[in-house]
């Protein structure tokens, strides 16, 4: 799906009350002791496999090449911050800046027109109406390999290539599937007495959608937004074919791991890829709830 | 009124409808026209050449290769990623389930969720990344000091043609697990409890409960989450193109078709060939999509 074509992104929409099972909720009585130590064992056994990588590239930015590769369990015996400068100098910098362009250009679009599309089409009922939520919705579905190659073309075309325009304009058409998909359900869900009572006091179609329908939607615009921040952040495969002279933070990090295969720069590459992950990770700790209930759940109310 | 209702709904749909077809719907279609022609993306006059790029295809060793390489994948990948993620939301769920209580979690559950759910989040590149250089094939890389460990010896992983495949199956599945478990975590605390209850007060066990009652109930999930994961086997480009060697190596052992689209499309200048490789793939997403939906069909449950 589009520009959230990544590792298992695919959001599932699944309707379920915001209740949270497990949640602070006492451990099992006496009779579930062996099962709850059994549990806690093999649950802590594959949070370590998840988070032993990630710490272990973060501890790799500070680390010399030959540390890296020669002691990988040890501690770094200086700590190179260096690596953080020799990153920035290898172009690190210019691809931040260009990621943060784009991202900041392609999600308040895709938030505008997704919203307002999502809005017409579960709210006011017109001929086509159907057809039009289930083109958007099949974008969801469909492989962005079969449309690569014509993709690019089209973008050439448009003489978008390497811009920020290109891509950010890409992102947008890329991420409305699942944005009208998801706040299609939200705007649902909206009570519509609120917007009888500002047609009545001389409202129009367009006032009612911006001060009242959008502040109601503020939950689903937070979580359907911080999944298009990470998932346009994260965006790898549209900005590597229709965007190679301008490199985003992604792409990046994939030539520096080509070119370190001879420049033998792991510590910088390393920099760089704590770059790249810091923002995600403070993005994620911060809104996880959030995160998971966007990607998981088509409705919050 | 109606006049103006009329107006604000193509005015809301007209910019998104038109992105929409401009940079998604049309090259979808421009696809489908291109497989039938010899197209080479550069030259402006292109001839027909009707099925001609389909029946290359067909003899063409490395397409074929990818394809059975993403056929692996398709298999393997979905039934271990559910199978891994349906057992650890059981624990997490069920699996402290006292003799009386039906349904509890277990103590520092938010954490395991915010720990599994972690790789989600980051780019597929860093991902590649940081295995590519943990799975160094020298006996002091990473992964190599645990299967030290443990007496499996130093192995080539990506760089052993043998293994290459299954390193890629791995990180996909290492991935994968954490959104799916969030997922069924969240289908499962919405099934209500007197059902959990009802099964204790007949005896049932918390195997028999996990097997009579959560997994029928979680059903229709499972089964949307089966054909997302086999979209994802089919799709895979990024993890491939980053992490192996090549990328596609050691040995095309782990060519892909999204590979082989963009090395065809982009390099060898045979965009018509590309597009007919696309049409493939988007046949084989719909044949597996349909054939999940129905082979998994059963019958509803509600509750």
């Amino acid at each position: 799906m589009a520009v959230t074509t990544r590792t298992g992104d695919a959001g599932t929409p699944t309707p379920t009350p915001p209740r949270q099972a497990g949640d602070g909720r006492p451990a099992g009585s006496a009779g579930g002791a062996g099962v709850n130590v059994f549990s806690h064992v093999v649950l802590i056994g594959w949070s370590v496999m998840v988070l032993v990588p990630f710490v272990w590239a973060l501890l790799a930015s500070v680390k010399t090449s030959a540390e890296i590769f020669g002691s990988p369990w040890a501690l770094p015996e200086v700590y190179q911050w260096s690596n953080f400068a020799r990153a920035w100098d290898k172009g690190v910098g210019e691809y931040l800046l260009n990621s943060v362009i784009v991202v900041t250009g392609g999600v308040l679009l895709t938030m505008l027109l997704g919203s307002m599309a999502a809005y017409v089409l579960a709210r006011y009922r017109f001929p086509g109406n159907r057809f039009i939520f289930y083109l958007f919705a099949a974008g969801m579905m469909f492989p962005v390999f079969l449309a690569i190659v014509p993709l690019f073309f089209v973008v050439q075309n448009l003489g978008m290539l390497s811009t920020y325009q290109g891509l950010i304009l890409v992102y947008v058409a890329y991420s409305l599937p699942f944005t009208v998909f998801f706040m299609h359900a939200f705007f649902k869900t909206l009570p519509t007495s609120v917007a009888e009572a500002a047609f009545m006091d001389g409202c129009s179609h367009t006032g009612v959608f911006f001060r009242v329908m959008l502040p109601m939607a503020k939950p689903g615009l937070l979580s359907i937004g911080i999944f298009n921040v990470l998932g346009q952040f994260n965006q790898f495969v549209l900005p590597s074919f229709l965007s190679p002279e301008r490199p985003v933070l992604t792409q990046g990090i994939a030539t520096l791991l080509a070119s370190q295969r001879y420049e033998g720069d792991w510590g910088a590459l390393f920099a760089a890829m704590t770059i790249a992950m810091v923002p995600v990770v403070v993005v994620y700790l911060l809104f996880y709830r959030q995160v998971q209930a966007g990607l998981t759940s088509g409705t919050l109310k | 009124m109606r006049h103006g209702q009329y107006r604000f709904i193509v005015g809301f749909l007209v910019l998104p409808l038109a992105l929409y077809a401009v940079f998604v719907i049309s090259p979808f279609i421009q696809a489908f026209y291109y497989s039938l022609t010899n197209w080479t993306g550069v030259s402006p006059t292109f001839d027909f050449v009707g099925l001609q790029n389909f029946q290359t295809l067909l003899h063409d060793s490395l397409f074929l290769r990818a394809l059975r390489n993403n056929a692996v994948l398709l298999v393997v990948m979905p039934l271990a990623v559910i199978l891994l993620a349906l057992f650890y939301a059981f624990l997490l769920n069920v699996g402290a389930a006292g003799a009386g209580a039906g349904v509890r979690g277990v103590r520092g559950s938010g954490f395991y969720k915010l720990a599994f759910f972690l790789p989600q989040v980051l780019s597929v590149p860093v991902i590649a990344v940081i295995w590519a250089v943990i799975f160094d094939p020298t006996p002091t890389g990473l992964v190599n000091t645990v299967t030290r460990g443990i007496g499996l010896g130093t192995l080539g992983w990506l760089a052993d043609p043998n293994l290459a495949l299954y390193c890629v199956l791995w990180v996909l599945v290492w991935g994968s697990v954490g959104f799916y478990l969030v997922l069924f975590n969240a289908a499962m605390s919405s099934i209500p409890r007197d059902i959990y209850e009802a099964a204790v007060i007949d005896g049932a066990g918390r195997v028999a409960t996990f097997f009579r009652v959560t997994v029928p109930l979680l059903w229709d999930t499972i089964q949307t989450s089966w054909v997302y994961l086999a979209i994802l086997a089919l799709d895979v480009y990024a993890l491939v193109a980053v992490m192996t060697a090549g990328p596609g190596g050691p040995a095309n052992s782990t060519q892909v078709i999204s590979l082989q689209i963009a090395q065809n499309g982009f390099q060898f200048g045979r965009a018509g060939y590309a597009s007919a490789m696309g049409v493939v793939l988007f046949f084989f997403t719909l044949l597996i999509a349909a054939i999940m939906l129905r082979a998994t069909r059963r019958e509803r449950i509600e509750y």
